[in-house]
């Protein structure tokens, strides 16, 4: 059966595949505080898109409430800006119903970590073909600085004056527990990285999870400086490279080597150890993503970021269509009327 | 040995039995048989919201009344001519539903000093004298299945399960029914379980035979049937209905469907048909909770889907905000709340008409939308279709309104011929000159365009949005204008519906005014009064929001109006708001219908009050 919507897909006209990123920005002036994260997110996406050679048409960007759900506006895709905390299961009724297209979810800390974090986890779970992007300042912005999930510990908010006490979400942990089967990390600060991210989710067939740090400047200034600075990034990060020993530093004198199961900062300036002694990054070994994930809040380690996990499962929209096509090849007739007739009718003459 | 042949215009039948006695089974195929010979059929299975209670408990009682005939059935029956009684448990539970004289079939064996006490007797009813007022058979069907099914390899215990089919097989007996129906299913049901098939067609005989051989029965019944007209006929219950309307709705919008759902008593079953579609393309996801499921939905409509969600009354609490979304974004869905006893879990496997009031009024904003409701199960269907085609056409959510018995219960259904269904006109806006919320200047409407066309890209959200560009806007009046916009086009909806019929004469003394599953219960009261003379008239809603627009014309001939409801008189509430018209307010919240005497007696009441 061709429904129109098939109709619509296989006969609209052609359209052009090479972009460049202004054909991605809406004619909507972008409403963000002057030097906040996400407009360094909002290019790199418009870089990338340009670059996937996939019809602009063919995008659409899901969003809930939240500082950075206000995206779609800003990108001239198909969109909706949804409901707090529902983007992802929004998004995944678009892509069960229309696995042509690129679906994009955008949302932050509080919309897919608390209010939507159901949807979040079961999303992932289910491996549908959706890009999620977690813009994670730490703290509710919309509404003025509250706590979120995954404000630092002990943090003063203005919903917790006294210091925040919930242990933060580790959203990569929770990505990779939830069975995401890609699950990455970049921040606002590096351009290069976040657009080679971005470009490796766009191209995952799957659940694609990218937590990016992004700085709120009015609410929760400076809180991933350590990480993302230039000055201390070095000391303070580690960026995971497929095939590569889990090296850093300013000097790139250290490393990482597994001690047992846990991962230790090791010198490569004192003879004691070497580059072979090192952990090689595996973006395909599912137990090594979760070691490296459970860097992240560890004080005496480095913040990982980079692709943790990029692995290959069949996705839901696939094993949907699988299923239609074997149902449809068991059941000789698949006429609405014998359908309406179920197992037991009767004819009166 | 030759009987005596009462015939009967229609007849109300129970069986009932522990939960795990299998007589929703039974029921329902006694229900098959009975639509198969031609008579009108209203069912009704009343189940414990327990899953396996314990076994012989007077909660685990699980119980299948069927009313058939030729005449007056439009309800599942108010009392009861022929109880059949598994164990104590049941008969303590449904004795009271008996009529006086009533037949009353009890298997024995379950009778023992454990289960009497489990039913809290303390004499057993079946020798203290007590069910003197009955035409009581007593007879073990365990003992008797062991004994025919002695040969046959299985063991005690799927012996044991046989005798539901017997009872089955006697009362086919009883009312002179064919076995053929049911020979038919067993064979296909144990088609690749030849022993098991063999014991239970072997059973089923036999339980007829018990009748016609045995004494015990000194009489027979028959059902006169009506002449029907000539069709395919099958029964159906109000769930599936629902489910094979969204389908057809589909089809006839030529869309793919998507159904979003989470599991909830008593609307599952819609759930489990659409799953099992997928031979005909259908798209589902049992989301990971209710407000997933609606959500889901809207994103497969953004998508171009005819997009639709299914829940009962805890799962419409939740799904509030995503219908307040699915309002300001303006496009189709279809939700079917099948309403049940609340408020929150409530009684999950009972009916009531109390989410009438959430369906209107339970959103955040100005944000109205059209509610319809089903009167029958059958009517589910046509209603399905009606919410789909008044959702695409306005672009806007609906709510139907079902309920646990309308789901549950099953009539025969002529079964449509599909072209006789109008077509549901869709058309995707692909000019480049679109305009999100630029309106159709009769419906109001705004046009649908779908991603994955070339140059129609564009945003929607919940943020108020400008007047045809859909740009976010907090502009004062534009916010005034768009409010009044999405109000007038479901106003507008009115024009585009069928006028309220209406049943008796404009000079009658009272007017009645039904919704819902209270039709069958009204019907059958109207009925019979008229038919003793009485001046009534009668009016049965199924457009709840916007009403049908001579609804008030008829209302103001009318000095006395009763509206007889399943919750506290949120409809009367309505009427009176809208049309400044006191009208009497007849509630049952009880977990089940109105009996069609109960409405009758009301009537008589108001009838003889004097002025209102």
């Amino acid at each position: 059966m061709t429904t129109l919507v098939d109709k619509i897909i296989q006969t609209k006209p052609i359209s052009a595949i090479e972009y460049a990123p202004k054909d991605f920005k809406s004619p909507l002036e972008v409403r963000w505080c002057s030097g906040c994260g996400d407009y360094s997110i909002l290019s790199q996406v418009q870089k990338v898109l340009a670059g996937l050679k996939i019809p602009r048409e063919q995008f659409a960007f899901i969003s809930g409430i939240g500082c950075s759900s206000r995206f779609p506006y800003y990108m001239q895709t198909y969109g909706i800006h949804g409901i707090h905390g529902r983007a992802v299961i929004i998004a995944t009724g678009l892509k069960i119903a229309r696995p042509d297209l690129s679906v994009w979810v955008v949302t932050g800390d509080g919309d897919c970590l608390s209010i939507g974090g159901n949807h979040f986890i079961h999303a992932a779970r289910r491996n549908i073909g959706l890009k999620v992007l977690l813009f994670n300042n730490g703290i509710y912005s919309l509404t003025k600085g509250q706590v979120a999930p995954t404000t630092q510990f002990g943090s003063p908010t203005k919903s917790t004056p006294y210091g925040n006490i919930d242990y933060p979400f580790n959203p990569v942990a929770l990505a990779l527990g939830s069975g995401s089967s890609f699950v990455a990390r970049t921040f606002d600060r590096d351009p290069k990285h976040m657009q080679y991210i971005l470009e490796r989710a766009g191209r995952h067939n799957g659940f694609a999870f990218v937590e990016i740090y992004s700085n709120c400047v009015i609410y929760n200034d400076g809180a991933y400086d350590l990480f993302t600075s230039a000055e201390t990034r070095k000391e303070h990060s580690i960026m995971l490279e497929h095939g590569k020993p889990l090296i850093f530093g300013t000097n790139n004198d250290k490393g990482i080597r597994l001690d047992g199961f846990t991962p230790t900062v090791v010198s490569l300036a004192d003879g004691k150890w070497s580059v072979n002694d090192l952990i090689v990054h595996n973006e395909q070994d599912s137990t090594l993503a979760f070691i490296l994930a459970n860097m992240t809040y560890n004080p005496e380690l480095p913040r990982p970021f980079g692709i943790f996990q990029a692995i290959q499962k069949p996705t839901y929209e696939e094993l949907i269509a699988k299923q239609i096509e074997e149902a449809k090849a068991k059941t000789p007739d698949t006429s609405i009327e014998t359908l309406l007739k179920g197992d037991s009718y009767w004819e009166i003459k | 040995m030759e009987r005596d042949v009462i015939y009967l215009e229609d007849v109300t039948i129970r069986f009932a039995g522990d939960s795990g006695d299998g007589m929703q089974l039974t029921g329902s195929k006694f229900s098959d048989t009975s639509a198969f010979i031609g008579a009108d059929v209203s069912t009704f299975p009343d189940y414990p919201s327990e899953v396996r209670a314990p076994e012989g408990t007077l909660y685990g009682v699980s119980a299948y009344q069927i009313h058939f005939g030729s005449k007056g059935v439009y309800t599942p029956g108010d009392k009861i001519d022929v109880l059949v009684a598994m164990n104590p448990a049941s008969l303590k539970v449904n004795l009271p539903f008996l009529r006086e004289k009533g037949i009353l079939i009890v298997n024995t064996a379950n009778f023992t000093e454990k289960n009497l006490k489990l039913a809290k007797y303390e004499t057993n009813p079946l020798e203290d004298g007590s069910l003197k007022n009955y035409q009581v058979f007593k007879i073990n069907f365990n003992e008797i299945v062991k004994e025919i099914l002695k040969d046959s390899g299985l063991s005690p215990k799927q012996i044991e399960r046989t005798k539901n089919i017997f009872a089955l097989g006697l009362t086919y007996w009883l009312f002179d029914l064919p076995l053929t129906e049911t020979e038919h299913w067993i064979k296909k049901k144990f088609g690749k379980k030849p022993e098991i098939a063999e014991a239970n067609l072997k059973v089923l005989r036999a339980g007829y035979e018990f009748g016609e051989t045995n004494e015990l029965f000194a009489i027979r019944y028959r059902i006169s049937t009506k002449k029907l007209e000539p069709g395919v006929y099958r029964n159906i219950t109000g769930n599936e209905a629902v489910a094979l309307a969204l389908v057809v709705a589909a089809k006839k919008a030529n869309l793919p469907l998507f159904l979003g759902s989470y599991p909830i008593t008593p609307a599952s079953e819609i759930l489990h048909y659409i799953a099992s579609y997928k031979p005909y393309g259908v798209l589902h996801l049992q989301a990971e909770d209710e407000i997933g499921g609606v959500t889901s939905a809207i994103g497969a409509a953004y998508g171009g889907a005819l997009a639709a969600t299914s829940t009962s009354g805890p799962g419409l609490s939740l799904k509030v905000e995503g219908l307040g979304l699915a309002v300001i974004l303006e496009l189709p869905l279809i939700v079917v709340d099948v309403q049940r006893a609340g408020p929150s879990t409530g009684m999950p496997t009972k009916m009531e008409q109390s989410d009438l009031f959430i369906s209107m009024f339970g959103r955040h904003g100005e944000a109205p939308l059209p509610v319809l409701a089903a009167s029958t199960p059958t009517d589910c269907f046509d209603m399905t279709i009606e919410a789909a085609r008044i959702a695409i056409k306005y672009m806007t959510p609906v709510i139907l309104l079902t309920d646990g018995y309308l789901g549950q219960s099953s009539e025969e259904w002529k079964i449509p011929d599909l072209d006789s269904i109008p077509e549901i006109p869709v058309e995707f806006y692909t000019k480049p000159d679109y305009l999100p919320y630029k309106r159709d200047p009769i419906t109001l409407a705004r046009s649908w365009a779908i991603p994955g066309y070339p140059g129609l890209e564009h945003r929607i959200g919940g943020l108020e949005k400008e007047d045809v560009t859909g740009v976010i806007s907090q502009d004062p009046l534009n916010h005034q204008r768009m409010v009044e916009l999405r109000a007038e086009k479901i106003n507008r909806i009115q024009q585009d519906i069928p006028d309220a019929e209406l049943f008796g004469s404009e000079d009658a003394d009272l007017l009645i005014i039904g919704w819902g599953s209270t039709y069958g219960s009204i019907k059958a009261a109207f009925d019979r009064l008229t038919e003793k003379g009485y001046k009534l008239a009668y009016v049965h809603l199924k457009y709840l929001n916007p009403f049908p627009k001579n609804l008030g014309s008829i209302i103001e001939k009318f000095d006395k109006i009763l509206v007889p409801e399943n919750n506290l008189g949120q409809l009367a509430f309505i009427l009176q708001g809208k049309f400044l018209k006191p009208v009497i307010s007849y509630h049952k919240i009880q977990g089940r219908i109105f009996l069609s005497s109960e409405i009758e007696n009301k009537i008589l009441e108001v009838l003889n009050q004097k002025g209102r």
